[in-house]
């Protein structure tokens, strides 16, 4: 067997090329998804049920299908439906894109929300009685209490799923999508070097990955700087 | 704003309170007036802490009344915000604001309830930690405090408010023994100062150099309510007796 070190060096250049619109993919599905999450999660803890009932069946759905399955049901599926085609939403769906970015925005969605709750049910009660006491309205208490506690709390489980989205990317590749894995896929298919190539598409993955994890850490660092540390 | 001296500001009229099927407060009448200072004390799950936060409204009552300052606490949020501006409250736990700061801690009522301006705000915030006897740790985090000047920060974090009545419970019983003079302290000069104080505390020192009157709660009900003299020295109800002997054998 032969292994071509310098053909997984001369394709990095080459997936790189295909940096911009993985970025592009993470960073809108994550703003998107995180906004939706943000609304989910009021409609969960509403404590009405005509808001939470929905809110968990979109989690239910999204947390319970394949991404993959998801971005094919979008870009496949509803395009045959003649109100899709004829909507204003039909820009989204007819582009491989949008597709994409709607899949990954909805499912990041369902999963951030139940991480943000995670975090607003760590918050002490304490703390929002005594906000309560001090006459703080409910919204007061939302975003003066809850709020800078709940992005410390959620902050662990949220920078591990942004990596799984980073890697969820990927998956733009089987829509035609030239992501880096897209990329990677075609160099794949003109040199015969599965090996080589994707080997080289890892690697660009973990040094990504390695960024956001310091970036996460040193995040999560001034987040908690008025947490006693354990000694 | 009432100033009639002589008319109570915190009035209880036969309030009951369930919590599912278990009465934890049964037609608790209670008069206090202005700048009288009443000291709750019983055996826990008398209802003591159920008693005070009825008075904000942390805890909603199912019947009788309860008026503060000439206003009812009913369900109306209107009302519910006028008393809680009046009434300041100290908690067991302390309850500090963990991501801001102490002098912070102290800013974040007057500035989003009050509307008071920075300069307002800081220099009042300033006054109290000084009363309080803690200014120098204004710029720390609550986590770098000792159990004791937290409670005393919780204390100056509530004045700010200028609030006409102190709630107060338990605010001593999750500090080591050491710090829990420093608090008293503070509370025995609040007292001095002639604010309205309702004191939920097993401390019978405190109860008995600064209670005006001491209320003895035992499974949902007042038993007991009179000066410190005769509460300690002729109790009439036989579960006081007990109580007392309970407490003060040692």
């Amino acid at each position: 067997m032969s292994f071509d070190v310098h053909l997984i060096i001369d394709s990095i250049p080459r997936m790189l090329e295909g940096l911009g619109l993985t970025l592009a993919l993470l960073i809108l599905s994550t703003i998107i998804g995180l906004v939706l999450a943000v609304g989910v999660l009021l409609m969960r803890i509403s404590g009405r049920w005509f808001l939470a009932w929905p809110a968990m069946v979109y989690i239910y759905i999204f947390r319970g299908t394949p991404i993959l399955v998801q971005i094919f049901i979008i870009y496949h599926g509803m395009p045959q439906f003649e109100f899709v085609r004829e909507s204003i939403l039909w820009p989204i769906f007819r582009d491989a894109f949008g597709c994409c970015v709607l899949a990954l925005s909805l499912n990041a969605g369902a999963y951030v929300s139940e991480i943000l709750r995670g975090g607003v049910l760590g918050v002490d009660q304490g703390l929002l009685e005594a906000g309560k006491a001090l006459g703080l309205s409910t919204r007061q208490r939302f975003v003066y209490i809850t709020t800078p506690i709940v992005i410390r709390l959620a902050l662990p489980a949220y920078s591990n799923d942004f990596i799984s989205m980073l890697k969820a990317t990927a998956l733009a590749s089987t829509v035609t999508l030239m992501d880096m894995t897209g990329v990677a896929r075609t160099i794949v298919a003109k040199t015969f070097a599965p090996y080589e190539i994707f080997i080289g598409a890892a690697i660009i993955y973990l040094v990504m990955t390695w960024f956001i994890q310091k970036a996460f850490g040193l995040f999560e660092r001034h987040m908690s700087r008025y947490v006693k540390k354990e000694t | 704003m009432n100033d009639d001296a002589k008319k109570p500001i915190i009035v209880l009229e036969k309030v009951s309170k369930f919590f599912g099927s278990f009465r934890a407060l049964k037609d608790i009448d209670l008069a206090v007036n202005r700048r009288e200072r009443i000291v709750v004390c019983g055996p826990s799950g008398s209802g003591k802490s159920t008693m005070i936060r009825c008075i904000n409204r942390l805890e909603e009552h199912d019947s009788g009344r309860i008026m503060v300052d000439g206003v009812e606490l009913t369900g109306d949020t209107k009302d519910i915000d006028a008393v809680r501006r009046e009434v300041g409250m100290v908690f067991q736990s302390f309850n500090l604001f963990p991501h801001l700061s102490v002098i912070d801690n102290l800013m974040l009522a007057p500035r989003l309830v009050r509307n008071l301006p920075k300069p307002e705000r800081r220099e009042r915030a300033m006054h109290f930690l000084e009363r309080v006897r803690i200014p120098e740790q204004a710029d720390k985090w609550p986590s770098q405090l000792s159990g004791g000047q937290q409670q005393r920060v919780a204390i100056a974090r509530a004045l700010c408010m200028n609030p006409e009545i102190m709630l107060f419970d338990e605010p001593t019983s999750a500090l080591d023994p050491e710090m829990i003079s420093e608090v008293l302290d503070v509370m025995v000069d609040l007292a001095g100062e002639g604010m309205t104080m309702i004191v939920v505390t097993h401390e019978m020192g405190f109860a008995r150099s600064v209670a005006d009157k001491i209320v003895f709660m035992d499974a949902g009900e007042i038993v007991e309510s009179a000066a410190p003299g005769p509460f300690f020295e002729n109790p009439t109800n036989e579960r006081t007796k007990l109580f007392l002997s309970q407490i003060l054998s040692h």
